[in-house]
Order: C-alpha cells, then structure tokens, then sequence
C-alpha cells in the first residue's frame, strides 16, 4: 500500500535526462548564435567597407571603363537611377496584377477550382528561379525586338523583376483580403453598395497595411535580383537622359556589383562594395519599412 | 408628402452603369488572375520550344554527358546537374539542423522574449540581403578566411574522393556555405511559424504526465509541426536549386567533373549567367535544354512542397 517513491523529489542536476536537457539547449543555442553570425558578418563588412568608398563623387558619377584609369573608377550614379528606374517599372506592371489577382481570389471565388488553380500556379510562380524569369523575358521580349525593335532595354529589365514581384503580391493581397471579417462586407450590401464598391471603398482600404507590406516587400525583392537583369537589361555606363533611353540597356546596382566584383582592378571592387552599402541600406530600410506599416493595420496578422 | 414618401421607400433600381462598372470590374480582376496561369504556361512553352533542337538532338544523352564543347557542337549537362543537385542538398543538410534548432531556441522559453524576437528579426533580415552581395561577401571575406581550414581537411582526407583536389579559391564547398547562409532564413523562419501553431494545450499536457523539456519538443512539438517544417526544407530546396548570383560568383564556373567537393564546377543556373549572354546557335538550345531540366526541378520540388503541406498538417480547434 506503500504509493510513495524512495526517490528524492528535488531537481537531482546529474541526472541523464536532465543532463540530456541541458546539452540540447546548449546546442541549440549555439545554432542560433551560428545563424545569426552571418548576418552580423556580411552587414558590418558591406557597411564599414562598402560605407569607406561613399562619397559624392562615388554617388554621381559615371562609371570609368576597367582598366582606364586604376585610380578612379568614376561612380554609381546611373546605376542607382538604373535600379530605381527598373523598379518603377516593374511596380506599375505587377501592383495592378497582383493586387487584382489578389481582390478575384479572396472577394470572387474564394474556393473554386479556378481559383485554387491561381492560388497553385502562383506559388509555382514564386518558385520559378529567378534566372528563368530573365531567359524567359530574353526570348520573348529581347531577342524578338518586339518593343520597337530595341533589344536590350530597361523596360525588359523591369518586365522580368515584375515577374518575381507577382507571385507575393497576390499571396499577401489575398491574406490580407481574407483577414477582413465579413460583418464588414454584409453591413457594405446592406446598405445598398455594389461589389465594386464595397471593395473599392470598405475592404481595399481595411486590408490596405498589410497590402503595403506585401507590395513593399516584393519590391525589395525585386530591386536586389541581378539575374533577371543580366540578359535583359544588360549594364550601361550612361546615365538616361531621354524617355527614348528606356529602350536601350540600363545599368543597374545589382548587375555593376556582378561586373565589378570580378574586375581585376582594386578599383573596379570598390565600386562594387559601395554599389553594396547603396543597395543593403536601401533593402533594409525597405524591409524595415514595410514591417513597420504591417502592424499598423487594423486587421494585421500581427492584431488579429 | 405623398411624393416624398414614395422617393423616400421606393426600392432603388440599379443603374445601368452601376452593373456596367461591377461586371467590368470582375472582368478585370479575372484577367489579372489569370495572368499568372499564362505567365507560367508561356514560360514552361517558351523554354520548351527553344530547347526543342537539343532535345531532338541530344536526348537523354544530355543529362549524362559532361561534354560542353561549342566547336563540336557536342553539349551535356551532367557537370552542372550533379553541382545543383550536390551544392543544394549538401548545403539543405547543413542549413536544416542550424534552421530547426534556431526556430526551437527562439520558440520555446530559454531566454526573455525580446531577445528571441531580435534573434528571429535578425534571421529574417538575412533574407533581405541580394545574393550578389552575398557572392560579393563571399569572394573577399568568406573563401580567403575558410581556404586555410580547407586545406587542413584535405591535407587529413585527402584520400576520400570527396576531398582529393586542393582548395585554390573558387569551389563547391564555398558555394555550398553561401547557399547555407542563403536558405537558412527560409527554414528558419517557415519551422518558427509552424513551431509557434501548435497549440499550448499540448505541451502542457506533455509537462504534466512528467515529460522533460526535450522529451516534449521531440515527442510532442515536432512531430505536431512537421508539415511546416518539411514545407519549408523543401520550399529551401527548391530555392538553393534555382539560386544564381552568389554561387555564380562563387563556384568556378568549370565544366569538368570532379568527386572533389574543392574544386571548380558549375550548376545549371551558374551555367546559364555564365554563358547565355554571350552564347549563339545551338549553344543557346543547350542552355535552354539545361533551364528546362532546372524548370522541372524546381517544379517537382515546389509542388511536392505543397502536397506534404496539406497532406501531413493537422488541423487543431
């Protein structure tokens, strides 16, 4: 009738399950300090080297032919309108369409077959390598000179980055749609408005933060890709000065780092680490950013 | 009054233009969705219809050869499929256990919350940085600092294949520790969503019939979480596959098949940077031949990402 046990109640430390415990957290730990090291290493690297060759000059000039001149590689001037140019343009193509896609998912169709389909072939979409998007954009755009008979040009460079930007915004528009309760939509036809104005004006506007936070993050994405950028919109060393401009090749941050990091030349690499300090403060802020005005939304994941 | 009344409670009868503008309005969303099906049917046509000549010619044949050779117009992908297949499930077999056991320490109560969160943020914001300047990072800072360790390893082991040419900078095992470094953020923050999912009630249950801190995790957590987690290691996969900048730069970009994992050698996106700008003829079928291997891949990877998603998840009230 004895139920009590001989052995002692307390934390008894040498035991092997408790030592066991001990070892795993122990480890784990250090896998987390093992993560996160490379992200300390890369950003204090491109900041302190990358933020020693910032200057005006680096900022507004052009860049010299490798090899010309070994002292002075000129600078990133077009390669940073380049990159914002290209941006631009790929979020005027796929804000509509993934923001659209987004609204027939999540207000249309919610589990049609149609409708599964998209969602699938969307997260294929964001699968694609990002290199495919830019032979893909190659072979139809640029090697037709379908685009009154241009080739190389920074319009196809931005058609290949809206690629890469679709496929997130849809996800995050149809997240953000579907994190809308529906009272708001019932109360929206109650009182007499149409579909389109109940989108339009009740649940576009409730799910606005976190479609922001989306857009804003594909965009990061999107504007630190290089491979899409290699075959389509190619590198120029001019800054644009004309809207006919667009038609030709456009430099670009991600793809001068590309050429630059494998110059011989000292020179030619110091562009390349300030080319980097440009690109990594931008993203992160954009990043930042765009967590930031997710959590000011009323129907944030992060809220709700 | 009698008007007023009637204009006040007589049912409204929709516009003509208000329908217009809702049936249009449909019409447009509808075509934006199904812009996404035709993106990626024309990619899969496009790359299809312009390696249609390697495919012809080449066959199968092409995934076993090794030969790259544009004067004799005899092409084979073997080098780079073996690099994508070995770099991106080498670099998965690193990057799982660090990704796993990071989403673990930052979802369960070692440390005080704020600093999890920061570690979690810190890991995510990994994800934001290009993979250029990653390959930018890689070739100045990483491969001149791990060279050293490098030739200790085949200095010792230098008789198991794997290890039989001596590092001379750009090679496989660098370009493996760059996609590391790369894929790690996905695994991570994709196990730490679905680690945080399960609910309370069960690790609860789990420390009430006595089980330990691990015993829980291992017993309990995990096998609860496991659909996340796989979706994510294969979500991982199919991005080291796909992945371009930093191994391009990092790789050595060299046809020749080597055992050695310190040697030069390509994959099949590294191939396709490397040579698709300035290839002509059948070289450009070739490479497209190889994009389309990549393509399939990718795909088989993606997809089966999202079936074990939906199969093994289990739904908790």
């Amino acid at each position: 009738m004895n139920y009590t046990s001989q052995k002692s109640l307390t934390y008894n430390p040498s035991l092997t399950r408790n030592v066991g415990n001990k070892a795993l957290t122990l480890a784990v730990a250090l896998f987390a300090i093992i993560s996160v090291l490379p992200l300390i290493l890369v950003i204090s690297y491109v900041l302190i080297k990358g933020g020693s060759y910032i200057n005006l000059d680096t900022l507004i000039l052009e860049p010299e032919p490798p090899g010309d001149d070994l002292l002075s590689a000129g600078g990133i001037g077009p390669a940073i309108t380049g990159t914002f140019i290209m941006s631009v343009i790929a979020s005027i193509i796929s804000i509509p369409v993934g923001v659209g896609g987004g609204i027939y998912l999540a207000e249309y169709s919610k589990s049609g077959n149609f409708a599964k389909f998209i969602r699938f072939g969307s997260n294929v979409l964001a699968g694609v390598p990002s290199i495919i998007a830019g032979v893909f954009i190659y072979a139809i755009i640029v090697s037709t000179k379908i685009l009154f008979g241009s080739m190389f040009s920074g319009i196809a460079g931005g058609i290949s980055l809206s690629i890469l930007m679709v496929p997130t915004i849809i996800k995050t528009t149809d997240e953000a749609l579907k994190l809308v309760p529906n009272d708001m939509r019932r109360a929206a036809f109650g009182v007499g408005a149409s579909k389109f104005l109940m989108i339009t004006n009740i649940t576009l506007p409730a799910a606005f933060s976190s479609i922001s936070t989306g857009v804003l993050l594909a965009l990061a994405r999107a504007a630190g890709e290089t491979a899409p950028l290699m075959f389509t919109a190619l590198f120029s060393r001019y800054y644009i000065t004309s809207f006919d401009d667009l038609f030709y090749e456009m430099g670009s941050l991600s793809v001068l780092i590309y050429n630059f990091a494998l110059e011989p030349y000292e020179a030619q690499n110091q562009l390349a680490w300030a080319a980097s300090f440009i690109l990594v403060v931008v993203l992160l802020s954009l990043n930042i950013l765009s967590r930031w005005i997710g959590t000011l939304g009323a129907f944030s994941k992060n809220k709700v | 009054m009698d008007k007023a009344s009637t204009s006040k409670f007589s049912l409204r009868t929709r516009p003509t233009s208000e329908k217009l503008v809702d049936v249009g309005f449909k019409n447009i969303v509808v075509a934006m969705a199904s812009m996404v099906a035709i993106v990626l049917f024309s990619i899969f046509a496009v790359v299809y219809y312009e390696s249609n000549e390697s495919i012809s010619r080449y066959g199968l044949r092409f995934l076993f050869s090794s030969a790259w050779n544009p004067v004799t117009d005899e092409y084979g992908a073997f080098t780079a499929i073996y690099g994508t297949l070995f770099t991106s499930i080498a670099s998965l077999l690193i990057a799982v256990p660090l990704g796993v056991g990071t989403a673990i320490f930052i979802t369960e109560n070692i440390i005080p919350e704020y600093i999890r969160n920061i570690i979690g943020i810190m890991v995510e914001l990994l994800a934001a940085i290009p993979s250029v300047v990653l390959g930018l990072w890689a070739v100045f800072i990483m491969e001149p600092f791990i060279r050293p360790f490098l030739n200790i390893i085949y200095e010792l082991f230098g008789f198991i294949p794997f290890f039989s040419t001596q590092p001379l900078g750009a090679g496989m095992m660098p370009a493996i520790l760059i996609l590391v470094v790369m894929i790690l953020p996905i695994i991570t923050s994709i196990s730490k969503d679905s680690l945080n999912q399960v609910p309370l009630k069960l690790r609860q249950a789990a420390y009430g019939i006595g089980a330990s801190r691990w015993t829980t995790i291992f017993k309990v957590i995990i096998p609860a979480a496991i659909s996340g987690i796989t979706g994510g290691v294969l979500l991982a996969l199919g991005r080291a596959m796909g992945e371009t900048m930093a191994v391009t730069m990092i790789i050595g970009n060299s046809n020749n098949f080597s055992w050695s994992m310190f040697a030069p050698s390509y994959t099949i996106s590294a191939m396709l940077a490397n040579q698709f700008g300035e290839a002509d003829g059948s070289q450009v079928s070739s490479l497209m031949y190889a994009a389309l291997i990549l393509m399939i891949l990718t795909l088989l990877v993606n997809v089966f990402a999202q079936w074990i998603v939906k199969r093994l998840s289990l739904k908790y009230q």
